[in-house]
């Protein structure tokens, strides 16, 4: 059952060095500032899974919090590259990144067959791409009923699934709306979850197209209003196109990057 | 009224779009070029991006495939899995309109890195997306991209997408269901694979452009039709159309 807690206490509790963690949300949704509590709880030797680790991924990789990323598409959506990413893979800086590759396809399928309690998800996908000779939990597999050949990726089991959604209610029942990624399929598949809400309220009321966790899907929840900027929540915010354009020079030096580090993240307070 | 050749491009890649037909956006060139049809010849051109927005009708050029204008625009919002498994992977989707950084003569699609270590890469690119699956599964893939030595390459530094493999029969042989790229649309024409060895072909030209300009561009012997055409110029109602997405950008 769901505790709301404060989201220093939800990230102490629930990710620890050495985790998989999976911070989802498709442009939509992604939960910045429980990325930030990470950096400041300085947890290192993470493994971490996103379809599209943009800003916030490129932020943990940069403070050093990870060893390992999992993911499909690696860039800053319509600005460019990710160069913490970057600096990491073709320069191990600040340490290496080792890196587990796939398609969107692929990865939306491997969170579905987490949530589904199966060893693997079937697609048509990777054939004769050099991504199925470089990436492990990719394998060819024959249809029992008429022979095709097919591509099995294997389940994502992450230990913590990290999501930002608009509301909850008193008791922790979670629900979001417009786009909504894989972010129910995270949380299902994850042993743990922490959720970031724009706000507490009394009641959920229905809304078309909402999806609804209910609390004993969930392990914590924290209040944090804002808390996917520059990220957004459709009919709380509007995504921050210029911050997205203004990381490009932030992150393309060391310095500036540590120095904006110091001031944003281990300056600020959750 | 005079344009770039980055506007000619962006412009002989929107008119490839019927109005009417179903096509999965990527961001950059492609997004800005079925926006561009949208706003002209192509009002009932049905927008998909993977974000899960189908149908959407931005009046202003997104940044992302997920900014709010799509899903506060579009006819549904569906889930990610849901996107790739019920909408692309069936073959629902006329048109996939892709973007790469390298390209072969079988119009294979890097976008993942360019070097030759996979563990080192000389530069690491941002990876597949949904890009792949587009590839493989949409009835028609246009590719859109800038043409020159760097990126019309003779072997392709890594299969991010399959085009047509090594050649004539390879798409069949791997079970990828759509047909494959149809067109490739530079800043310098149009090239388009001959249906019997799948190698692109110079079929089209911009007013003023040289058949040299383009070969001396390409990485390989590039071949070029005996009909090759010349492309119309940019109209000014294309033109103020591409202007005015841009500039509300």
């Amino acid at each position: 059952m769901a505790e709301i807690v404060t989201l220093a206490e939800a990230i102490s509790a629930s990710v620890g060095d050495g985790d998989t963690v999976a911070m989802e949300g498709f442009t939509h949704l992604i939960p910045h500032a429980a990325g930030h509590e990470v950096i400041r709880q300085r947890r290192r030797d993470l493994t971490l899974v996103r379809m599209t680790p943009d800003i916030i991924y490129d932020q943990l990789i940069g403070a050093g919090c990870a060893r390992k990323l999992v993911f499909s598409w690696a860039g800053n959506p319509g600005v460019g590259s990710l160069h913490r990413f970057r600096d990491a893979v073709e320069r191990s800086w600040p340490v290496p990144l080792e890196i587990e590759e796939h398609s969107h396809a692929g990865m939306a399928n491997r969170y579905v067959a987490g949530a589904s309690g199966l060893p693997f998800a079937i697609l048509r996908g990777y054939r004769g791409t050099s991504l199925a000779t470089q990436t492990t939990g990719v394998a060819d597999i024959t249809c029992p009923f008429t022979g095709e050949t097919l591509t099995a990726v294997s389940a994502l089991r992450p230990d913590v699934a990290v999501i930002h959604a608009q509301r909850a209610d008193r008791h922790g029942n979670i629900q979001f709306w417009g786009i909504t990624g894989c972010q129910k399929e995270v949380v299902l598949a994850a042993a743990r979850s922490v959720v970031t809400v724009e706000e507490i309220v009394d009641e959920l009321r229905p809304r078309p197209g909402a999806v609804v966790l209910p609390a004993w899907a969930v392990s914590y929840v924290a209040a944090v209003p804002g808390g996917a900027h520059p990220s957004y929540a459709q009919d709380y915010s509007a995504r921050d196109n210029e911050f997205y354009r203004d990381w490009d020079a932030i992150s393309r030096d060391r310095d500036a990057f540590t120095a904006w580090l110091e001031a944003n993240v281990f300056g600020a307070t959750s | 009224m005079s344009y770039t050749s980055d506007e000619i491009m962006a412009v002989t890649a929107a008119r490839a779009l019927a109005d009417g037909m179903t096509c999965f956006v990527g961001i950059g060139l492609p997004s800005e070029a079925a926006n561009l049809a949208r706003a002209t010849h192509a009002p009932n051109l049905v927008l998909i991006y993977e974000s899960g927005t189908i149908g959407a009708k931005p009046d202003t050029l997104p940044l992302s495939i997920g900014d709010g204008i799509l899903a506060e625009t579009a006819d549904a919002v569906v889930s990610v899995p849901e996107i790739f498994n019920y909408w692309l992977q069936p073959g629902r989707i006329d048109v996939g309109f892709l973007g790469a950084a390298q390209l072969d003569r079988f119009s294979n699609i890097n976008t993942t890195l360019i070097g030759d270590n996979y563990a080192k890469p000389r530069v690491r690119l941002p990876g597949a997306g949904g890009a792949p699956e587009i590839a493989a599964a949409c009835r028609e893939v246009i590719v859109v991209l800038r043409q020159s030595h760097r990126t019309f390459v003779e072997t392709v530094d890594f299969i991010t997408s399959v085009g047509y493999g090594d050649g004539p029969g390879a798409r069949e042989r791997l079970g990828l269901t759509g047909p494959g790229p149809k067109r490739v649309i530079t800043d310098l024409g149009v090239l388009q694979p001959d249906p019997r060895t799948c190698e692109l072909v110079l079929t089209e030209i911009y007013p003023g452009g040289s058949v040299k300009n383009v070969k001396d561009s390409t990485g390989w012997d590039l071949l070029v039709s005996d009909d090759l055409a010349e492309i119309a110029a940019p109209s000014d109602a294309e033109l103020a159309a591409l202007r005015a997405l841009q500039g509300a950008a």
